[in-house]
C-alpha cells in the first residue's frame, strides 16, 4: 500500500519536498537570490526527469485520485513548462525580493493542477482547481510596486471566485442529477435531461473562465498585461494547459454521452473564440496585451482538436500543448528580457531589434512562427493534427473557419516579425546581455520548437499513450 | 540517384551559409552550394533518362519511403517522374543564375543567402514530394523566406507587398489544406499518399468540393485570375534574386500543384470545371497582356507578362488533352527560364541606371551591349519567336487546345492565341525604347555586365535556347507522365 501509494503519487510528491526544501531554506537559512535559484533550477530540472520515469497507472483513495501514463506525461508537460520559466525568467527572479515564495507559490499551483489531471471525482477536481488558482492570484501581485499589478491580481482573484462559484453550482446540479460525484459512475448515469445539460453548461462555463474562451474572456488582457512577465507566461502556458488536459478528461470520458451536445457548444465556442481573438489582437500596441490575444486564439484552435471525441483528438491537443509550451514561452521569455533591460513592452519598440540583438530575434521570430503555424516549426504539425482532428466529423465550415483565422493570425504574428527585421529605427533598444541560463532557455525552447515537429516519434509516443 | 541528397544539400548550404564569417565567405559557399545543386539537378537528368532507356516502366522513379507519423497515414515518400525532373531541372538552373546576380548584395549577406537556398530547399522537396502532407509541408515552407526577402531587401512599397504576397499564398494554402483534408476523410482510404489516392475511386460528390479548393488554392501561387494581384506588387518590390526566384520558381509551385495534385488524383472534379478553369486563364493571359501595354516600368511589365503567361500553363492544364497538359509543363518550365533571366537583366540594368522607367532610358546597347543583347533575346523569347523556349511551349499548347474540336474551346483558344500580338507590341516597345535610339545624358560611363551577371545570363539562355532547338528531349521526358494522368481522365469519361 505504502509502496503503491509512493509510485502512483510520485510527481506530487516530488513537488511537495521541493515546496518544503524551500520553504526550510527561506526560514532557516539567509541564502541569497543568487546562490539559490541555480538550486531552485536544478530541482526543477530533477522534477522533470522524475516525471518521466516509474510512471505507473492506478487509483488511490478509493477512486479520488487516479493516474494513468497519458496523465503522467500531461505532468511531464508542465514540469518541462516550469523548469523552463525558471530558466528564462532568471534574471527577474534574481532581482526579487521574494524569489523563494515565487517558486513556492508556482509549485503550489502546478501541485493543485496535478491532482486536478488526476482527479477522480468532482469534489477532488475542486479542491485542486482552488489550489491551482490561488497561489496565481498572489503571484499575480508579484511586482509589489506596480498598482497595475495590484490591480491584476485583484481582476485574477474576482474572476476565479467567480468562476469557482459557478463550477460549484455545476457539481451541485450534476450532483443533484445523477446522485454522485465520481467520474467514473456519471457517464453512466447521464442521459441528457435538461437538468443535466443546464449542469454540464455551468460546469463548461467555469472551464471557459479558466481558458479564457470568448466570451469569458474579459479577464484575460488586463491580468496578463498588469502581471509580471513571468507570471503571465505561466498564467498562459502552464495555466491553460492544465485546463486543456482536464477538459480532455471532463468531455471524453465523463460527458462522453452527451457528446452530441457538448459538439456543437465547443464548435461554436471555438469559431467565436478564434474570430475574437484574432481581432483583437490585430489592434493591441503593448507585447503582453497582444500575446494575450493571441494566445485565446489558440485556445480556440486548441477547441478544434477537442470538438474531435478520439484518441487522435486527445493526441493532437497533448501534444498542441507541448509545442505551445515551447514556442509561447520562447516568446514570452524574449518580451521578458527586453522588458526587464529596458522596460520597453510596446510592439513599436521592437522595431530594428534585429540590428542589435540577432539572437533573441531569431528567438522571437521562431516563436512566432511556430505559433502562426509555419513549417519546419512545430507548430505547423501541431496546428495541422488539431484541424485534422477536428475535421474529422466531416464539418467543412468548422475547418474551413480554422484555416481563414490561420491567415488573421499570420498577419498579426508577421507585424512583429516586420518591426523586428524589417523596421528602421534611430534608436534601436540596446544591446540585450543575457545570463547564461536564459540563453539555455530559449535554446531549449528553439530546440523544442524545430524537434518536436520534425521528430515524428513524440507525437508517436503521445499517440500510442492514448490508445 | 538518392533523392534525400536534394533536399540535404541545400539544407547543408544554409548550414555551412551560417557558420560562414564574412560577406565573401558566404556568396562563395552559397555559390558551391548552388553549382553542387545543379550538377546534382543534371546528374538525376541522366539518371532518370539511363533507367527509362533500360526499360524502367515504373511511373515514379527512385521511390524512397518512410514512415512519418503513421497515426495520421503520412509518410515521408519521394519519388520523380519526368515532370518533376522537369521541374528539379528548372529550380537548379534558377537558383544558381538567382545567387550569381546577387553578388552584390551587402545588407545582410548571410541572411540573404540563407533565405535564399532555404527557398530552393522548399522547392526540390515539394516537387520530389508523393505525399499529399509533406508536399504541403515545403509548399509552406518557401513562404516566410519570401516574406523576408521582399520585406528586408525589397524596394519600393516592399513592405506592403510582401504582407500582400504571404497573405495571400497563406490563404492559398489554406484553401489547399481544406481541400487535402476534404480528399483524406472523403477518400474510401484514409491516405495522404498521392500513388494510393490515384489508384482510389474518390467519390465523385468529393472531387466536386475538393477539385475546387485545392485547384483555386494551387492557383493563387500561379496567379489565377482574378487572385494575381499579388503577382505585380510581389515582383516589382522584391530584389532581384528574389524575383527571379518569385517567378521563376515560386509560381510553378502552383501550376505543379494544379496538374499532379489536383487534375490527377480528382479527373472527375477537373471534367467538371474544366470549362470554368479556361474562361478563368483566358482572361488572365489577355487581361495580363493589355494590363502590361500599360506599364512603364520594367517590372512591373514582366510582373503583368507573367500573369499572362502563367496563364498559359492553366489553359494548357484545362484543356484536357496530351498534347496542351505537356504544353503546359513545357510553359512551366520555359516561363520559369525565360522570367528568372529577364528579371536578372532588368535588375542588371536597374543596378547601373538606377531606374526602371522605360522612358527614362535609351539607346543603353551603345554602353552596355551584352546586357541589351540578353534583353533581345529574353524579349524575342517572351513574344514566342522559333527557336527559343517560349515558341516551343506556346505551340504545343495552342496544338493541343485546337484539337477539342468544339466552339468553346475554339473560341478561348483563338483568345488565347491574340495576346501573342499585343506581347509582341509590348515587348518590342519597351526594348526598343531601352536599347535603341539616343543615349540618354548621364549614361555614358555606364559599364558592362561583370562575370558573375555575364555567368548567370550564359546559364539561363543555354536553358532556354537548349529547349528551342531541341524541344524534343523536353517533351519526351515529360509526354509519358503527362500520358498517365490524361489515361485517368480517359477513364472517367469511359465509365460516364
Amino acid at each position: 500500500m505504502l509502496n503503491e501509494f509512493l509510485i502512483l503519487m510520485k510527481s506530487e510528491l516530488v513537488l511537495c519536498c521541493i515546496i518544503f526544501l524551500l520553504l526550510f531554506i527561506k526560514v532557516g537559512t539567509d541564502m541569497t537570490n543568487e546562490r539559490m535559484l541555480p538550486l531552485v533550477q536544478v530541482l526543477l530540472l530533477v522534477n522533470v526527469v522524475a516525471s518521466f520515469i516509474f510512471n505507473q497507472e492506478g487509483t488511490l483513495f478509493g477512486g479520488l485520485f487516479t493516474t494513468n501514463l497519458l496523465m503522467a506525461f500531461q505532468k511531464s508537460i508542465l514540469s518541462i513548462g516550469i523548469y523552463l520559466i525558471s530558466l528564462l525568467f532568471a534574471d527577474w527572479l534574481k532581482k526579487s525580493e521574494h524569489m523563494p515564495e515565487f517558486f513556492m507559490l508556482m509549485l503550489s499551483a502546478v501541485l493543485g493542477m496535478f491532482f486536478m489531471i488526476s482527479s477522480g471525482s468532482l469534489l477532488m477536481f475542486f479542491l485542486a482547481l482552488e489550489l491551482s488558482t490561488i497561489p496565481v492570484a498572489a503571484m499575480a501581485n508579484f511586482d509589489l510596486e506596480k498598482k497595475l499589478s495590484s490591480e491584476a491580481a485583484m481582476k485574477m482573484i474576482l474572476s476565479s471566485a467567480f468562476s469557482s462559484g459557478i463550477l460549484l453550482f455545476g457539481i451541485s446540479l450534476i450532483y443533484g442529477a445523477t446522485g454522485t460525484i465520481n467520474f467514473a459512475e456519471i457517464p453512466a448515469l447521464l442521459d441528457g435531461s435538461p437538468l443535466q445539460i443546464l449542469a454540464f453548461v455551468f460546469l463548461f462555463t467555469a472551464f471557459a473562465f479558466k481558458l479564457s474562451i470568448v466570451p469569458f474572456h474579459l479577464w484575460t488582457a488586463d491580468v496578463y498585461e498588469g502581471s509580471p512577465v513571468a507570471v503571465t507566461s505561466f498564467l498562459s502556458v502552464i495555466s491553460k494547459g492544465s485546463i486543456a488536459f482536464i477538459l480532455l478528461t471532463t468531455l471524453y470520458k465523463v460527458f462522453a454521452p452527451m457528446q452530441e451536445i457538448w459538439y456543437n457548444m465547443v464548435m461554436l465556442l471555438s469559431v467565436i473564440t478564434m474570430i475574437f481573438g484574432n481581432l483583437f489582437a490585430l489592434r493591441q500596441q503593448n507585447i503582453k496585451r497582444f500575446l494575450a490575444f493571441s494566445s485565446i486564439a489558440q485556445v480556440g484552435f486548441i477547441l478544434v482538436g477537442l470538438s474531435s471525441n478520439s484518441s487522435q483528438g486527445t493526441a493532437s491537443v497533448v501534444y498542441f500543448i507541448l509545442i505551445y509550451i515551447f514556442s509561447n514561452l520562447a516568446a514570452f521569455g524574449v518580451a521578458g528580457a527586453i522588458s526587464q533591460q529596458t522596460g520597453k513592452e510596446r510592439i513599436d519598440d521592437l522595431k530594428g531589434l534585429y540590428q542589435t540583438n540577432p539572437f533573441i530575434s531569431w528567438v522571437l521570430a521562431l516563436a512566432l512562427f511556430s505559433l502562426a503555424g509555419i513549417p519546419p516549426t512545430a507548430g505547423f504539425f501541431g496546428k495541422l493534427f488539431l484541424i485534422t482532428a477536428g475535421a474529422s466529423k466531416g464539418n467543412y465550415f468548422f475547418i474551413t473557419v480554422a484555416a481563414l483565422n490561420l491567415i488573421v493570425s499570420l498577419y498579426y504574428y508577421l507585424r512583429i516579425i516586420r518591426a523586428v527585421f524589417m523596421d528602421k529605427n534611430d534608436q534601436p533598444i540596446e544591446k540585450i546581455i543575457l545570463l547564461p541560463s536564459v540563453k539555455l532557455g530559449m535554446l531549449i525552447c528553439g530546440a523544442g520548437i524545430i524537434l518536436t515537429g520534425l521528430l515524428s516519434w513524440v507525437y508517436d509516443y503521445i499517440t500510442s499513450l492514448t490508445m | 540517384m538518392n533523392l534525400p541528397v536534394l533536399i540535404l544539400l541545400p539544407l547543408l548550404t544554409a548550414v555551412v551559409i551560417l557558420l560562414m564569417r564574412n560577406a565573401t565567405q558566404v556568396k562563395w559557399a552559397a555559390l558551391a552550394g548552388a553549382a553542387a545543386q545543379f550538377v546534382l539537378a543534371f546528374a538525376l537528368l541522366f539518371a532518370f533518362r539511363s533507367e527509362r532507356a533500360a526499360g524502367n516502366e515504373a511511373q515514379m522513379l527512385f521511390e524512397l519511403q518512410y514512415n512519418w507519423f503513421p497515426a495520421w497515414h503520412i509518410s515521408f515518400h519521394l519519388g520523380v517522374d519526368g515532370i518533376s525532373v522537369a521541374m528539379i531541372l528548372l529550380t537548379s538552373f534558377v537558383v544558381i543564375a538567382g545567387v550569381l546576380v546577387s553578388w552584390n548584395v551587402e545588407k545582410m549577406t548571410k541572411e540573404f543567402y540563407f533565405l535564399l537556398i532555404l527557398l530552393s530547399l522548399g522547392a526540390y522537396g515539394f516537387f520530389m514530394s508523393l505525399d499529399l502532407f509533406i508536399l504541403f509541408f515545403f509548399l509552406e515552407i518557401a513562404v516566410i523566406p519570401k516574406y523576408l526577402l521582399i520585406g528586408i531587401w525589397g524596394s519600393g512599397k516592399k513592405e506592403y507587398a510582401a504582407n500582400k504576397l504571404a497573405l495571400m499564398l497563406m490563404g492559398g494554402s489554406a484553401l489547399v489544406l481544406v481541400g487535402l483534408l476534404g480528399t483524406y476523410f472523403g477518400s474510401p482510404t484514409k491516405t495522404f499518399d498521392l500513388m494510393t489516392l490515384s489508384q482510389l475511386n474518390i467519390p465523385a460528390s468529393v472531387q466536386h468540393i475538393c477539385f475546387p479548393l485545392l485547384f483555386v488554392g494551387f492557383g493563387v501561387f500561379t496567379a489565377l485570375f482574378p487572385f494575381h494581384t499579388w503577382v505585380p506588387d510581389g515582383h516589382s518590390s522584391a530584389p532581384t534574386a528574389g524575383s527571379m526566384f518569385l517567378a521563376g520558381i515560386s509560381m510553378k509551385l502552383g501550376g505543379y500543384g494544379c496538374l499532379r495534385v489536383a487534375t490527377y488524383i480528382m479527373p472527375d472534379g477537373a471534367k467538371e470545371y474544366a470549362n470554368i478553369i479556361i474562361v478563368l486563364s483566358a482572361i488572365a493571359i489577355l487581361y495580363g497582356a493589355f494590363a502590361t501595354m500599360m506599364q512603364k516600368d520594367l517590372k512591373y511589365i514582366n510582373a503583368y507578362s507573367s500573369v499572362s503567361h502563367c496563364g498559359f500553363v492553366l489553359l494548357g492544364i484545362g484543356m484536357l488533352t496530351k498534347t496542351a497538359m505537356t504544353g503546359a509543363v513545357m510553359q512551366m518550365v520555359s516561363h520559369g527560364l525565360m522570367t528568372a533571366l529577364f528579371f536578372a537583366v532588368i535588375g542588371m540594368i536597374y543596378e547601373r541606371t538606377h531606374t526602371r522607367q522605360v522612358n527614362e532610358m535609351g539607346g543603353l546597347l551603345k554602353v552596355m551591349p551584352f546586357i541589351t543583347t540578353v534583353l533581345f533575346i529574353v524579349g524575342l523569347c517572351s513574344l514566342g519567336l522559333p527557336g527559343l523556349s517560349g515558341f516551343v511551349a506556346e505551340m504545343t499548347i495552342f496544338m493541343g487546345s485546337w484539337q477539342n474540336t468544339d466552339a468553346f474551346h475554339r473560341i478561348a483558344t483563338i483568345a488565347a492565341c491574340m495576346s501573342i500580338v499585343v506581347t509582341a507590341v509590348y515587348i518590342l516597345r519597351a526594348v526598343g525604347q531601352t536599347a535603341m535610339g539616343p543615349l540618354k545624358a548621364g549614361y555614358e560611363n555606364l559599364t558592362d555586365a561583370t562575370w558573375n551577371e555575364k555567368a548567370a545570363a550564359i546559364i539561363l539562355i543555354a536553358g532556354i535556347v537548349a529547349i528551342g532547338i531541341a524541344p524534343f528531349w523536353l517533351n519526351d521526358l515529360v509526354s509519358p507522365a503527362t500520358e498517365i494522368i490524361m489515361k485517368k481522365l480517359a477513364a472517367v469519361t469511359a465509365g460516364m
